[in-house]
């Protein structure tokens, strides 16, 4: 059963993968569903789904940026077939990030809002992090890829910036207690620091290979 | 070769002090309840917020039926859920529709207890609110002290429906009981010096688990100036909903400045202290651009990450959407005139 560890899962067992991982990647949505059906999202339930939705973006982001290094690392490309779902993922929660903040927190008032983008600078990264999530959703579908070619890979490439984007966002939250997002940034910075190792200092030495890859 | 002998307990199995305490005051308490069931008239406690015959801490008649308690001496007149005895009702607020109590008392910024506003409610169980003193320090007449027993008898303990509007962007309504700040400072005797009054609450690592962390620089200071600190709305709460103050809102009393952000609120009390300049408060160091002295709600003065000008209304749901800020929270009529000519943009 878990022999895809050893060697490389067969077409099937990447099928089950991916099932598995979509139910997976739907269980934040389905507990926040569950809790605010008993009544269970705290005294304040908008901040609550804002901060779940916002968490569980970023967490996926996160482990979209994962499977690049584990292919540095160990050599086992499989997991980058994951890759597509898990940022389409990110983009959901992003939405539905997004939509609450609108909807239940703004109501709907423009100026207000406008308001906030433009004074709070945590709001202004949240948002452009955003929108720049945008333009790889839509160019995620296969035809997309073929068309765009090599630009592909450089729209792609926004991802990092995204990424960056949203941790600050993270931080610019908390009042005092930057532990959490202390941590994700640690994160985010070792899954980068990865990929510039292996391109700028094992690749300059044995001046080949998978630079494309990044 | 080196022999290891197993101890007999796993350190994991070790009964913490803490919770051994604990338990055997709770075993008192139980009994002091059961005691008091049958003995309400004859306590001389002044304040009878103790007991009530209801009064009895939770758990306690199931405790009756399998332990035999041990009598105990000592009343215990303070603990979780009792009911203040006596207070009147003022008309402050009384148009206002109130927080529930579970919002309340389940969602604070009370950083001594944890950052999360969950934590309080949790961290705050083992936290012991009585006996307590307070200590008046400073440009007084004389160093003096007073426990919170005759603070309750100060004044006549009122309760005061007040908007409280946090920095963050939501808001509650609030039945405070307590007595005027006025008051406590007429029995300090402040003298001419006293310009500013500083407000410490207690640093106690073992009570209170936030303070492991450095977030702030404990303990937490808070100050008022004394125009603001003798303005009638300015309060000293002992309690809320009829009760004592519970430990995560800042038992056994704190600092209410309605028409101020909520942090301004110091909680748990140790130590007030008449002062010429003006105090540092926690905040105030740990972000001056972020926080100032004055701290007064005001929708006009952004914040560098919330919106001031709405705020969300806790218990209002998920479609209820934001109210307005108001200037002062509301509560212009009554403070206003303290800073007429201020500029108050830069007096945030």
């Amino acid at each position: 059963m878990l022999a895809f560890l050893k060697n490389n899962p067969t077409k099937k067992q990447i099928t089950h993968i991916k099932i598995f991982l979509f139910m997976l990647c739907l269980t934040p949505l389905a507990r926040l569903l569950w809790l605010s059906i008993t009544d269970n999202l705290s005294a304040n339930p908008i901040e609550f789904i804002e901060r779940s939705t916002g968490f569980w973006g970023l967490f996926i982001l996160l482990a979209t940026l994962t499977l690049t290094p584990v292919r540095l690392l160990t050599g086992r490309a499989w997991p980058i077939q994951m890759r597509r779902m898990l940022g389409l993922f990110m983009f959901f929660y992003a939405c539905l990030h997004i939509i609450t903040y609108i909807w239940l927190d703004f109501a709907f008032d423009w100026l207000d809002i406008t308001k906030d983008i433009a004074k709070h600078p945590r709001i202004l990264v949240g948002f452009a992090a955003f929108i720049l999530s945008v333009p790889l959703a839509l160019t995620s579908t296969n035809n997309m890829i073929k068309r765009l070619r090599e630009h592909w890979k450089q729209l792609h490439q926004l991802v990092y910036l995204i990424a960056i984007l949203a941790t600050v966002h993270f931080w610019w939250l908390v009042k005092k207690d930057i532990r959490e997002p202390l941590l994700y940034a640690c994160i985010l910075i070792t899954l980068l620091g990865v990929r510039v190792y292996y391109k700028y200092i094992k690749n300059a030495k044995v001046n080949k290979v998978q630079i494309n890859s990044l | 070769m080196i022999i290891r002998n197993k101890p007999d307990i796993a350190p994991s199995e070790i009964t913490p002090k803490s919770v051994f305490d604990n338990r055997r005051e709770f075993i008192q308490k139980a009994g002091f309840g059961l005691m008091a069931g049958a003995a309400v008239s004859l306590l001389s406690n002044p304040i009878k917020a103790a007991i009530v015959s209801s009064g009895a801490p939770e758990g306690t008649s199931r405790l009756m039926g399998h332990t035999s308690v041990p009598a105990i001496t000592k009343p215990l007149p303070f603990g979780a859920h009792q009911k203040i005895a006596s207070y009147t009702k003022t008309t402050y607020g009384a148009s206002e529709k109130l927080t529930t109590y579970e919002n309340i008392t389940t969602y604070n910024n009370y950083y001594e207890f944890g950052t999360d506003k969950n934590e309080p409610a949790i961290n705050s169980k083992l936290f012991k609110p009585y006996p307590w003193t307070v200590s008046i320090e400073g440009e007084v007449k004389k160093n003096k002290t007073i426990s919170i027993e005759d603070i309750y008898k100060l004044a006549p303990l009122e309760e005061r429906i007040y908007r409280m509007r946090c920095v963050e962007g939501w808001s509650m309504v609030i039945p405070w009981i307590g007595l005027p700040l006025a008051q406590l400072i007429k029995w300090a005797e402040p003298n001419s010096n006293a310009k500013y009054l500083e407000f410490i609450s207690l640093a106690d690592k073992q009570q209170m688990p936030g303070q492991n962390l450095q977030v702030l620089d404990w303990p937490y200071v808070e100050g008022l100036r004394m125009d603001e600190a003798m303005n009638p709305l300015t309060m000293m709460a002992v309690g809320l909903y009829g009760e004592q103050l519970p430990n995560q809102n800042g038992a056994p009393m704190r600092l209410v400045t309605p028409w101020k952000y909520g942090f301004k609120g110091a909680k748990a009390i140790v130590k007030i202290r008449f002062v010429e300049k003006m105090p540092v408060s926690s905040w105030m160091k740990a972000g001056p651009n972020e926080y100032g002295f004055y701290a007064n709600v005001n929708p006009n003065v952004e914040h560098p990450r919330w919106t001031q000008s709405s705020e969300k209304r806790i218990g209002g749901g998920l479609f209820a959407g934001r109210i307005k800020t108001q200037m002062f929270n509301g509560y212009t009529e009554q403070v206003g005139q303290m800073y007429a000519g201020m500029d108050l943009r830069k007096n945030f």
